[in-house]
């Protein structure tokens, strides 16, 4: 008996079928964005350069070089990629957002990370990218996708979700399997603001990542073993759509609410302003950048 | 909204929103004023004003106006090569009232050419433009897209689609809005496929037109 084809071979075949591509094309250049990711991961594990505030920079390479104390260097791998993509996103480098740039090191930490750690070349990713981008439109049919429409559920819980049903895919899951880890991840998600110190996409983002690159692998790992998310696919995009809608804007990377208005957050701000910071916070010097 | 869309655009940071979406806005302009900028002045509402500094807002929309894509590397000094081509900007923070948090109202002039353009970043770097000229549109720029102002007439869509359909093209979506009766009207014409320059040149000869751009598509997928 024939495997069952992959989720992505359905996702290709309508999506140019929509709007007239040639899969052949789609192919090219989605293995041509692996390889921008590619390269975005390797700048940022070679640079300490600050970010536009001086936030952050030397996260993604100062885990890379630490030691393996957990002994779990998976884990390593996916949080050191991620937040070496979103390093280079915060020091205005080049990178592919997926689906959002904020939201951009979530996929390459997952997917990139699982295939290096696997020993998979990258044309083994193509067909997993394919599918979550196909998991990206679906969602972004029914909700949004952008923090300042949704919160940071939408984001991140977007680019997890994708990633989640990539990884499952590119083990050999069944399109069911990856539409699974796709619910699982963003049923883990709901309600999470977009809370950005200073407006800059920063802090929590770059960490974020790390964080959500590796649920994304947990998700994968979940619906691998066959588990299911209890609640139905569509139903858990309707439960964050409406969450979404509920959410006060001051969440919603106004900057008005959350870790922006801590008193560490408000120094930076004012800092960035050129204003001296008003109470006592824990915030240290900036390197400038 | 196609998958490249959703796993890109490749672009330069920090928001895809903030910065490429930005960037796409003023491109959308670059390309309808058809000539080399020398003055904008650009409003930003809401979030685009509250926390666009942060997210290089400002600089992506100056690198649009020169003609610069997303994934520019020049784009984090728009401000520099703007001096240098001589485009003066001024920003403005503004009130547009109900309309996305992410909107930006652009005014943009030549040495002979002027344009408005108003639009909204949407999220992932894709964007509406919402008017042009001052008369209401509705497209994102993801395909080829006619614009063409005229005095309100008789006849008038069916000779641009006729046009259209002679030159072997395929029309997507079609708005087309006017100040009053016998007023400005503007066609925006989303398209499969580019229209060849002849056709172009049609619309620009007849008498009732007084202005027709090409956009190009501005999107990957």
């Amino acid at each position: 008996m024939n495997a069952p084809a992959p989720a992505s071979a359905w996702v290709l075949e309508r999506d140019c079928a929509e709007t007239g591509l040639d899969p052949a094309d789609i192919r090219a250049e989605m293995l041509r964005r692996i390889g921008e990711m590619r390269a975005s991961i390797a700048r940022g594990l070679a640079s300490r350069a600050p970010s536009i505030t001086g936030m952050v920079g030397w996260n993604a390479q100062g885990l890379w070089e630490a030691p393996d104390v957990l002994n779990a260097p998976l884990i390593r791998r996916v949080q050191a990629y991620a937040m070496a993509v979103n390093e280079e996103n915060a020091r205005m480098g080049r990178i592919v957002a997926a689906p959002t740039a904020g939201s951009a090191g979530t996929i390459p930490g997952a997917l990139i990370g699982v295939a290096d750690h696997l020993g998979l070349g990258d044309e083994r990713l193509v067909d997993p990218m394919i599918l979550a981008a196909g998991v990206g439109k679906a969602i972004s049919k029914r909700m949004f996708i952008s923090g300042a429409a949704g919160g940071c559920q939408a984001e991140i819980g977007s680019s997890a979700a994708m990633a989640a049903a990539a990884v499952v895919e590119l083990l050999g899951g069944t399109p069911r399997a990856a539409v699974q880890a796709a619910s699982m991840a963003l049923m883990n998600t709901i309600g999470l603001v977009c809370d950005p110190v200073g407006g800059y996409v920063e802090v929590p983002c770059v960490s974020r990542n790390a964080f959500y690159a590796v649920h994304a692998v947990s998700a994968a790992q979940l619906a691998l073993a066959q588990l299911e998310s209890f609640i139905p696919p569509d139903e858990v995009l309707g439960a964050m759509a409406s969450v979404g809608r509920m959410m006060p804007a001051a969440l919603r990377e106004t900057a008005e609410g959350g870790l922006a208005q801590t008193p560490t957050g408000l120094a930076v701000t004012a800092r960035m302003e050129g204003r001296e910071p008003e109470g006592p916070s824990g915030m240290v010097e900036l390197p400038m950048a | 909204m196609s998958l490249l869309d959703m796993i890109g655009p490749v672009m330069i940071g920090p928001s895809s929103s903030h910065t490429a979406g930005a960037c796409r806005l003023g491109l959308v302009a670059h390309w309808l004023l058809g000539e080399a900028p020398k003055a904008a002045t650009i409003g930003l509402h809401a979030s685009f004003a509250k926390t666009g500094r942060g997210h290089g807002t400002h600089l992506a929309l100056v690198a649009g106006l020169l003609g610069y894509s997303p994934d520019d590397p020049r784009l984090p000094r728009a401000f520099a090569e703007a001096e240098r081509a001589g485009l003066n900007v001024e920003f403005r923070d503004v009130d547009l009232g109900d309309v996305h948090p992410n909107t930006a109202h652009i005014e943009l002039r030549g040495e002979t050419q002027k344009v408005t353009v108003q639009g909204s970043s949407t999220g992932g770097g894709v964007i509406l433009v919402t008017q042009v000229q001052g008369l209401g549109v509705n497209f994102s720029a993801a395909s080829p897209t006619v614009l063409l102002r005229y005095q309100d007439a008789v006849g008038m869509i069916a000779r641009v689609a006729s046009t259209v359909a002679a030159d072997g093209v395929n029309i997507a979506a079609l708005t087309c809005t006017r100040e009053n009766r016998g007023g400005q009207a503007l066609l925006a014409i989303e398209l499969d496929a580019p229209l060849s320059p002849e056709a172009l040149a049609f619309f620009t000869a007849w008498k009732d037109t007084n202005w027709v751009r090409l956009l190009p598509k501005l999107m990957d997928g």
